[in-house]
Parts: structure tokens; sequence; C-alpha cells
């Protein structure tokens, strides 16, 4: 049981399946074409600057959204009966275990101008309205697909949290929003943490989403890096730095969200 | 102890399964075909038609066939290109054939295997992109048309003008493919669809810039659906296809518009790196076979190169205009050829800078910036409490 | 009133979250092929979806690599788990870094990072992508969640214990089996699970990794949702969703009867 040989042969792996190709990614980002130093794929990707804001910001609003309506429904959850906390988790979960791509596609069905929620309001002479192809759905993509992942770290979290002390704020005077703001997003902080992450990281990334939700013309990082590997514009070389550089803004982000939170991180992937 | 034995055992039993799983297939010499070609581009079953590629399993039982789907000539050469995959026998249009000559990613084939060549029409052999027909035989071939729903426009099309007119804002396909939407909006300008020309490739950048505000979405088979069910009134696409969307929905119209159009030929050809040559000419001989031919061109609707096939068609299809358009269209339409490398680099640039653009990317610097600060600003406040 | 305002509001979240799937299931029955329109009831969509041998041959190679990864990914985490338990801090955190390394990449970057291996590795050795690839890729994103659901398990053991069935005589192999497994055994049980499931949903890693003809599940679904719509797809979500929701309330079952009997 002392024995730490145990951890090698996965070290090994890993060292061999991700930090080997994350070197040849690093490698190729400065490489050019006849194998020399080259900074130009760098440069080059200055022009794709909008796509990366709009990517961005994208997957800010639908984290933000995840995060306005997961938290409700984790505190409403963490305070029923076990019983039904169990169900509706349960029910939450669910959809997550069926295949996105699908569950994205079931969208497309409702969101088309001629798709049944157009139908639904034509009945009431309301619409139609332009619904899919826009920022707008590939926004509602990501905050459906993801939307789980902020509901359940929110909620684990918040069953630990002892109800004494809210019951002792409020007898203290505090206000409903101050009571949020003071004791419980404090006491909640992890989970907000692990769930911020687990909804912006896919966002930002996505390139099926946007495809099958915003009609080619909502292209963003993800659809930029497929399409230079095995898309229509084949460029190893530009799209490796593209995924460098999606790789560094992650890390930053990381590195201010764990700075919000002391405990490591251990353990709290759901 | 016997446990862990057991354990061992059965983990060692899960290795040799795995290990052994492919010599055993090899054992029966079955081999596997790698065909990797358009989506609905062969006659596969649905429908009542007749399934080509069960239908050759049949005859050659020692082959198996793979069968997959690319969506636009671009995404074949990425595939291709980053090595990832090979495949046998695989149906580039013109254009990316040359290219793909000229870079050395082909094969020739040996035409003793494919006595069916025969059956090519006098006038599909030797062409532009292939001048010694070496590499390729051509599989299909058609024009580029505006499809439009007769109860969505009611005027008469006759322009890729069409195409930007604001009244069917939202209503619009386009090309989700650099080569055709370029193409369209050059006939459109009045330049060749081959320029090289950067002034002229950058106002046609433009031209497709304007376009975003009207259109509904980048599309290739996607379309389908769109034109069939009402969705979309108007987009461009390949002739043969409009026939098979005209059957799910009679309200459709083709025109080709008159500042001319593509002419495309697609061909089979043989990449480097295919293990089974033989058995991909045997592939390519099987789908010039009369009947099978015939199959396919009453499933996929476009144009045949074959004589044998043509002959077996009806006059009303001769004559409709829209698989065999008339000399007229054909003298006005211009096929494209490879361009140089830099260019087709420069249309690429240009091509996700068409599709990037029409957001309003100050407003979404400004919100960027605020939710920076915010951020930030949140971090600082924490941390300064905290360290209280 | 609160009680009925918080329970709508649930109850909204959930019908958001399965309109869709709804959409999809009723329309698995409908006759003609439109998305718009129900004309009338049928079940040919099925009988064509168990007909098309594509969908059924990528089931079974996304079983078969779910089942492989994740009994591979499961041996090696919970040794690394095993190991990691022993090394010193500085050391550990250094592994848990790496461990978190595929947790929180963007998929896209670890899929085409693999790809640019593989590539490059199938150049050297005249070897293809296919199965194997795809298989060491989806070993290599499970094996954190495996190690992730082992080691908090490993941390909450009694080390003693470990130690008295040594002092009582058992050899450290059975003193493991007999002592260690069974006290970590959940932790285990849960990463498996995780990696069989992550590994049968993935397509990202997949589309990158699987080569010219090896196809999961994923990834000929997305073929399929760019070409002419076929209703096969949505009966094979009302399948799938079938097969999930049946899986899910036999566990849930198991899981309270388990719990009724620990009561008694």
């Amino acid at each position: 049981m002392k024995n730490k040989m145990t951890a090698f042969p996965y070290l090994i792996w890993m060292a061999m399946f991700i930090i080997i190709p994350l070197v040849l990614v690093v490698y190729f980002t400065f490489a050019s074409e006849d194998g020399g130093f080259t900074l130009d794929n760098i440069v080059k990707i200055s022009q794709y600057t909008p796509i990366f804001i709009k990517s961005i910001n994208l997957a800010i609003i639908a984290t933000l959204i995840c995060f306005v309506l997961a938290y409700p429904i984790a505190y409403i959850l963490s305070r029923s009966t076990e019983h039904y906390q169990r169900t509706m988790i349960l029910l939450i979960m669910l959809p997550m275990w069926m295949n996105f791509l699908l569950r994205t596609y079931g969208w497309m069905t409702l969101l088309e101008n001629e798709g049944l929620i157009n139908k639904f309001l034509s009945i009431f002479h309301i619409g139609p309205f332009q619904m899919i192809n826009t920022a707008g759905a590939v926004v509602l993509g990501m905050v459906y697909n993801y939307l789980p992942f902020m509901i359940l770290p929110l909620y684990s979290v918040m069953t630990k949290i002892d109800y004494s002390m809210i019951e002792a704020a409020q007898d203290l005077g505090c206000n409903p929003v101050k009571v949020i703001l003071k004791v419980l997003m404090p006491l909640s902080l992890p989970g907000i943490i692990t769930g911020v992450t687990m909804v912006f990281v896919p966002s930002v990334s996505t390139f099926i989403i946007s495809r099958m939700l915003g009609g080619g013309q909502n292209m963003l990082i993800g659809d930029l890096i497929e399409q230079q590997f095995i898309g229509s514009t084949y460029n190893p070389y530009v799209g490796s730095a593209m995924s460098l550089i999606l790789m560094v803004i992650m890390l930053i982000i990381m590195g201010i969200m764990s700075s919000f939170d002391d405990d490591e991180m251990e353990g709290i992937v759901i | 102890m016997k446990k862990w034995i057991a354990l061992c055992a059965a983990f060692l039993l899960c290795f040799t399964c795995v290990k052994t799983g492919a010599p055993v297939v090899q054992a029966k010499e079955k081999v596997t075909l790698k065909v990797y070609n358009w989506g609905e581009y062969i006659s596969d079953g649905s429908d009542d038609s007749l399934d080509v590629i069960k239908e050759f399993e049949k005859r050659f039982p020692d082959i198996k066939v793979s069968y997959t789907t690319y969506a636009t000539n671009e995404e074949l050469y990425a595939k291709l290109r980053s090595g990832s995959a090979n495949y046998d026998v695989i149906i580039p249009s013109d254009y990316m054939i040359s290219r793909m000559i000229e870079e050395d990613m082909l094969e020739k084939l040996d035409f003793n295997n494919i006595p069916n060549f025969e059956a090519i029409s006098e006038e599909f052999k030797n062409p532009a992109y292939d001048p010694t027909n070496e590499y390729s035989i051509p599989y299909t071939w058609g024009t580029v048309g505006i499809i439009y729903n007769t109860t969505m426009v009611e005027e008469e099309v006759d322009s890729w003008d069409i195409l930007w007119d604001p009244e069917y804002t939202n209503q619009i396909l386009m090309f989700n493919n650099s080569r055709d939407a370029f193409g369209i909006a050059e006939k459109l300008l009045g330049y060749s669809q081959n320029t090289t020309d950067i002034e002229e490739l950058n106002a046609v950048a433009e031209k497709l810039k304007e376009q975003k505000i009207v259109l509904q979405a980048y599309v290739m088979d996607e379309i389908f659906d769109k034109m069939s069910s009402g969705e979309a009134a108007i987009a461009p696409y390949y002739a043969g296809d409009f026939l098979i969307m005209q059957e799910d929905n009679p309200d459709l119209a083709f025109a080709v518009p008159k500042e001319g159009t593509n002419l495309f030929i697609d061909a089979m050809v043989i990449p480097k790196g295919c293990e089974h040559k033989e058995e991909a000419e045997r592939f390519i001989n099987f789908l010039l076979e009369p009947d099978i031919g015939l199959a396919n061109i009453e499933f996929i609707g476009y144009s045949t190169p074959l004589d044998t096939v043509k002959e077996q068609l009806g006059e009303d299809v001769l004559n409709d205009g829209i698989s065999y358009p008339s000399e007229e269209v054909i003298a006005n339409s211009e096929s494209f050829v490879n361009l140089p490398t830099d260019v087709n680099r420069y249309i690429d640039e240009l091509w996700v800078d068409i599709r990037a653009s029409g957001s309003s990317s100050v407003w979404e610097l400004v919100f960027l910036i605020v939710v920076i600060i915010g951020l930030g600003g949140a971090l600082i406040v924490y941390l300064r409490r905290r360290n209280r | 009133m609160k009680k009925v305002v918080s329970k709508g509001y649930i109850y909204l979240v959930l019908l958001f979250l399965y309109a869709p799937i709804f959409v999809l299931i009723v329309f698995s029955f409908n006759e003609s092929k439109s998305r718009a329109n129900f004309t009338d009831f049928t079940f040919k969509w099925y009988q064509e979806l168990f007909r098309d041998e594509l969908i059924m041959t990528s089931l079974g190679n996304t079983l078969l690599v779910a089942v492989l990864a994740a009994v591979f990914a499961t041996v090696l985490g919970t040794a690394a788990a095993l190991g990691m338990k022993n090394m010193k801090k500085r050391a550990r955190g250094l592994c848990m870094n790496l461990t978190y390394m595929p947790v929180i990449n963007p998929e896209i970057v670890t899929g085409i990072s693999m790809m640019l291996l593989f590539v490059y590795i199938s150049h050297l050795f005249d070897w293809e992508l296919g199965m194997i690839t795809v298989l060491i890729a989806h070993i290599t994103f499970c094996v954190p969640y495996v190690i992730l659901n082992v080691l908090p398990k490993l941390r909450q053991m009694d080390q003693n214990t470990y130690e008295a069935a040594l002092d009582l005589g058992c050899t450290p192999f059975s003193a493991f089996f007999k002592v260690v497994v069974p006290e970590i055994m959940p932790g285990i049980m849960a990463g498996f699970l995780m990696a069989f499931t992550f590994s049968l949903d993935d397509f990202i890693i997949t589309y990158f990794t699987n080569g010219s003809d090896f196809q999961t599940l994923p990834v000929t679904i997305y073929a399929m949702t760019r070409k002419k719509v076929n209703p096969k797809i949505n009966a094979l979500s009302t399948i799938l969703f079938l097969a999930v929701l049946i899986i899910l309330i036999i566990m849930n079952v198991r899981q309270a009867r388990a719990m009724k009997n620990k009561e008694k």
C-alpha cells in the first residue's frame, strides 16, 4: 500500500496521449509549411479576433443565463423533501444521457420558420419570428445543452449549507436580497465556480451547436478550428495556433476562477 | 489470491480478443473498400430504389463496402490532406481533381480493369481537368441554377440578383462552400468564375457580405428539407438535386440565370494511399454499368455522361432543359479550374471573413470589456474581504 | 403560494429540457417525412431503423468502445489513484494537474491534438486511424474521471485496517483485494459508470480520431443531420431515450431497495 509505482502506467499514458499531443500543437503553431520557425500563424489569427470576441461573448451570455435559471432550482431542490429531490435530479439528468446531437436536432424542428413554435404562435396571429440561424438560437442551444452542468454542482453544494445560518440572518433583520448576497452566495461559491467552468468551457469551444442552430452564419472559435483541420479551409498550422490561443484564454479564465476558491478542486466534478 | 489470478486472466483474455479481432476477419479474405462520396449521391435503396452498394456486395461477395459521405470538395480535400483518413474511391468535382493531380494525391487508373469506360460519351473523355484522362472517370455532370418556390416568389426569376433581393429577407439560402458561393457573385458582377485578380476577389467578397442581411442560412444538403418544406423561398443549388426536391414539393421551379452559370463534372478517382486498387477499379467499373448507372441517375437526378444510360432515358427527361440544358445554356456557362495555391488560401480567408461578418463588433467588444472589468472588480473586492 | 411558484418554475425548466425530446418522439410515429405536419401514425421508421446496417454497426462499435474504454480506464485509473495517494504532496499536486488537463481542456483541442499525434504515428508506422485510435482517445479522457472518483474514497479509508490485515497474516495482494477493494468499490463503480457514459456519448473527440471507416453512433448521427431528413433519426432518439429511462429507473429502484434494507 505504500507503493507509488502503480501510478506510473497512468503517468506514462498521460504523457504520451496528453502531453505529447499538446507539444505537437505548440510545434505546429510555430512551424511553417517548409518546416522552419515562423510567427506568421499567430499573426494571421489577429484577423479572426471578431470571431474570438463573439464566441467568448456568446459563452458568457449562455453561462449567465444558465446561472440565473439554475440557481433558484438548486435552492428550491435543496430545501424539498428527499424523495422529491431525488426524482427531480434524476429528471434533470435524464436528457443529459441522450446524445446531444439528437437533442439539438430536436430544437431545429421547434425553431424553424415553419417549425412548431411558429405554428403555435400563428394560431394567435403572432409571428412568424425568425428564430433559427440566429445568434440567439446558438445561445439557446448552449443553455439547453449545458444547463444540467450548472444545476448539479450548485445543488450538491447547497444541500450541504446549514439553513439555520439563513434563518439567523433573517432574524437579524436582513432583507431577502441581502440574505442571498451575503449568506447564500458566499456559501455556495464552490458550486458556482464549478458550474460556471463546466458551462463556459464547452460553450466557448462548441462547433456543433453553432453549425446546427446558427445556419453557418454564426461562426465560433470551434467552427474555425474544425475547419482548419478537417473542414473547408485546410490549414493545420493556423488551426494549431488557434487551439493554442483558445487554451491560453481558458487557462487565464481558470486562473481567475480558481482564485475565488481556496479549496483544492478535487472531487467536485459531480 | 485466486481472484487476483482470475482477474489477470480475464484481462489477458480481453487483450487477446482485441488483438486477434482483425486477423480473424482477414482469414476470410473479405476486403473492405472505403468509398467516400457526396451526401445523397448514390441510389441507396430508399423509396423502392435499387440499393447499389448492396448490389455490388452481392455481385462481389468478397468485398465489403464502407460508405461514408462528405458535403463539400474542400472538406474532402482536408480530410485527405490531414492524413487522418484514406479511401479507395472518391468522387470530387473537376477543379478539385486538377488540384489533386497537381499535388500528386491521385493514383493513375488501370483502364484494363474498367472496360465500361467505353460507354462514356466522347465529349467527356480527356476533359480539361484531366487532359490525358489517366486519373478520372466522370460520374455525373450538371449545372447550377436557382431553385425557387412559386407560391412565395411570383416574379420571373432570371438573374442571380434575386439572391440579394431584400423583398425575400430571411427566405434566401446560399451555398456553404467558397467556390460555388464566389462563383455566383463573380457571374453577377460579370467576372470570370476563375478570376485570380485580387481586386475582383475583394469586390466579390464585399458583394457576398452585403448578401448576409437577406440570408437565412448557408447550407449544403440541408437544402433538401428547407426547400421541400417551404422553410426557404429561394436557393441556388445543383440542377439534379432540384428534380429530387420537386418530387417532394411540386411548387418548386428552376431557372438558370441569364448571367451564365457553372457547369460541373464530378468524377471518380482513386486517391494515393488506396489499399485495394483493383477492387476500387472494379467498383468504378460497376458504377458505369448501364442498369446501375440508370438507377443512380434516376435516384440522384443529375445528368449522366454515359451513352448507355442516356439511351434508356425518356424523351421528357432529355428535353426538360434541366438535367440536359440547351446548347445556349451550356455555351453561356463556365467550368471551374484549379486556382493557384495562394489564391485558394486568399479565397479561404475571405470566405471565413464573409461568414463571420455582419455582427456589430464594436458593441461586442464593449460588452466583453465590461464583463472583464466586472469580473476583475468582483475578484478584487472578494480577495480584499477575505484577507481582512 | 410560494410553493406553487417554485414548483411551477421547476416544471417550466423541465418542460424546456424535455420539449425537443418529446417532439422527436412524437414525430418518430409520423407517416410523412415532414418535420412540421403530423399526418398519420406509423411504425415504419422503426422497421427501417433496424434494417439500417450502418446505424446498427455504429451502435455495436459504440458499445464495444465504451465497454473496453471503461474497463481499461477503470484499471488504469484505480491503480493511478492508489499510487498517487502515496506520493508526496508536491508530486501529487503535479499529477492532479495532469489529471485535470483533459477535464478542463476544451474537447476540440484534445481532439485535434490527438489527431495530430495519431497522424504522425501513422506516417511512421504505415498504420491507420480507426478503432484503436478511438479507443486510446476514449481511455485518455475517461481515466481522470475514475481517479477523481476513487481518490476521495481512498482518503476516507482507514489505513489501519489494511495494516491489521497484514499483521494477521494476509499477503499484500490478498489484503489489498479483501480489505482495500471492497472499501473503495463505490468509487470504482462510479468511475466506471462515468467513463462508460462519457465514452458512449462522445462525439467531438471521436470525430477527429476515427479515421475513414470506423463510425460510432454519434458520428453517424452527425452525418445524418447534415443530409436529407430521415425520420429514422427520430425513431433512433425514441429508442435511446427509452433505453436510458429504463436503465435509470432500474438503478433507482435498486438503490431505493438497498437503502430500505439498510434501514431495516
